[in-house]
């Protein structure tokens, strides 16, 4: 009798979970959909009947008008694939080191500099002294060094890279090592790396995905639109129009202010996030194994 | 031993690891460190020429200049009321599908809801700012096509500042479900399963399990969690809010954020003293808040201190 009520309550449970998670779900995904269908709309019905789900007339003709002049997105492309590569690259070993020398117990101002580095999470000078210490002292205007380096670390990660290798390595390992005679750098080099490669992995992808996304880099640093990051090359595009069309909206009078079209900005933002949305599927384990970690607290 | 010693022994001993650490050390100087000396920014009539000691100190009147226009009122009330609605709605949101993902029956389901929810945490804002264009665009805009076959009068959404206290939360939610979710379920799946089945043969009903098992069981990274957004909550999700507003001074009664009004400050108006002031503000503040909050924590339960 009383298994009966239980059985009637999951199911109950069930109907609710299904119900509830696929409306979620929808909602998270549909935008998606409505960015993609539009991309592949008829320019002319967007401007006549509006966005809708399935294109009332399909057309590729935002993606060929894309690709006829391909050299701005590509070279936007190049950019931020470079970007990427060599920011993840360098970060990935300066944190690496950084997360080493943190985890090891005889290293003995450890706690010193992790606390210092936490510091800079609670207190700071602001954007302001920031973008004058990067713009004016140092002088990157302008420069691909100030599209780099300031992503390089965060303390997140590098907490998050401490606490990967407390525990995957204990304490007698190094031990170990360094009765065998191995040096610091290579037990790092040639112990702790091999070990530790789904943190690296996990912590790569964090900083490739930031580098990936960043458009505040290049709006407050890039003058020269040849060097834009994908993200602020397509915001660049989208916003001269989008502004204009925003204020005038309401106020009843009748603008057509057509270039670039409709399709085609949806069809730049569908090129821009692609790569991404493509591989995400294949390395969210790497970024679940980071948040979960992360939050729990290195 | 005088402390000089115990450092250059230090430093002899540990020498590669001291080198492995320059990189690090180098960037948290150069970015956070240093910059520190430009909060005298704050205090000046920024001169460009004059750089720095020589541009002209003007005591506290930027500070003045924004508490008396309302502005500093405006911003802060903004930042803390936004990240108030994110965490509390943000984290029962999350709890609430982590549960439903936790115990509902079918495992491939489970897998494919949680990818497609995920998916949003790794778009751009920029994508985002597209989303709500398209979606909003008074003439064209997916939401007003869908009103006007239905002969509803059409939202002119980027002229009307009270629908943004919704609109943004909305999209908040949207980007970050997925991300909190990974959280809880991870914390859930940690859960002995013995507890189940022992109140399973008590009688315990599903609804029940939750209530007693579940729930108290995730408490702590709750907390957890909380405390953390609580102690930054002065600092805005830029990216989000500027993305979504931008440059649309229409709205920025209720929009604009600590964090965008420096920005603009920095970028649109040139007005670097009250910019820094601002900044300024919102990180002494911040400081303040946070020192309370872990004080206020570590009195009653030292587990949850943040340090």
């Amino acid at each position: 009798m009383g298994l009966n009520m239980q059985s009637k309550y999951v199911i109950f449970f069930n109907i609710l979970a299904y119900l509830f998670v696929s409306i979620m779900t929808i909602l998270c995904v549909l935008p998606f959909l409505i960015i993609i269908s539009g991309s592949l709309t008829d320019n002319t019905s967007i401007a006549t009947s509006g966005y809708h789900l399935i294109p009332r007339v399909f057309s590729l003709e935002a993606y060929r008008t894309i690709f006829q002049f391909p050299e701005g997105i590509l070279q936007a492309y190049a950019v931020t694939g470079i970007n990427t590569l060599v920011g993840t690259t360098l970060g990935l070993f300066f944190i690496s080191m950084a997360g080493y020398v943190l985890s090891r117990k005889d290293f003995k101002y450890r706690n010193t500099i992790s606390f210092l580095i936490y510091f800079t999470t609670i207190f700071g000078g602001g954007l302001i002294p920031w973008y004058i210490m990067v713009n004016n002292v140092l002088k990157l205007h302008d420069s691909y060094i100030a599209l780099c380096y300031p992503g390089l670390m965060t303390p997140f990660l590098i907490i998050l890279m401490r606490t990967f290798i407390i525990h995957s390595f204990p304490d007698e390992m190094y031990e170990a090592a360094k009765i065998d005679g191995a040096g610091d750098f290579r037990i790092y080099r040639s112990i702790v790396l091999p070990i530790i490669t789904p943190g690296l992995a996990t912590v790569g992808l964090f900083l490739a995905l930031n580098y990936w996304n960043d458009w505040y880099l290049s709006s407050m640093f890039i003058s020269t639109p040849s060097k834009y990051e994908l993200q602020f090359y397509l915001y660049n595009m989208l916003n001269s129009y989008q502004a204009l069309n925003q204020m005038l909206s309401g106020s009843g009078a009748s603008v057509v202010i057509n270039p670039p079209s409709e399709s085609v900005k949806l069809a730049m933002a569908v090129i821009a996030t692609g790569p991404v949305l493509l591989l995400f599927p294949f390395v969210q384990r790497f970024f679940v194994a980071g948040i979960t970690v992360g939050a729990v607290k290195g | 031993m005088p402390k000089k010693d115990g450092f250059s022994a230090e430093l002899k001993k540990n020498k590669i690891l001291f080198l492995m650490l320059v990189p690090t050390i180098a960037f948290f100087l150069i970015n956070n460190y240093v910059p520190m000396v430009g909060i005298y920014y704050a205090f000046t009539k920024f001169d460009i020429q004059a750089g720095l000691f020589g541009s002209p100190f003007v005591g506290l009147d930027n500070f003045k200049f924004l508490y008396q226009s309302n502005i500093l009122w405006n911003i802060t009330k903004n930042t803390i009321l936004y990240n108030l609605v994110f965490i509390a709605v943000g984290n029962l949101l999350q709890i609430f599908i982590a549960v439903l993902l936790y115990k509902l029956s079918g495992n491939v389901f489970r897998k494919v809801t949680q990818t497609l929810m995920f998916m949003p945490y790794f778009v751009s804002y920029v994508i985002l700012g597209v989303l709500v264009y398209n979606l909003f665009n008074y003439e064209l805009g997916f939401i007003n096509t869908l009103l006007k076959s239905l002969h509803i009068q059409p939202l002119d959404v980027f002229n009307s500042p009270q629908l943004w206290p919704v609109l943004i939360p909305v999209f908040y939610m949207w980007k970050w479900v997925g991300y909190g979710t990974v959280i809880y379920l991870a914390t859930m799946l940690g859960i002995s399963s013995e507890y189940y089945e022992a109140a399973e043969i008590d009688g315990a009903n599903i609804f029940q399990q939750i209530r007693y098992i579940t729930l108290p069981q995730i408490k702590p990274t709750f907390i957890i969690l909380v405390l953390f957004a609580l102690g930054s909550i002065m600092k805005g999700q830029f990216e989000l809010f500027y993305q979504l507003v931008g440059s649309n001074g229409n709205l920025y009664i209720t929009t604009d954020i600590i964090d965008t009004y420096v920005y603009r400050s920095l970028m649109f108006d040139f007005d670097i003293g009250i910019g820094a002031a601002g900044g300024l503000y919102q990180s002494v503040f911040g400081f303040i808040l946070i020192i309370t909050v872990n004080f206020l924590v570590k009195r009653r339960n030292p587990e949850y201190a943040l340090f």
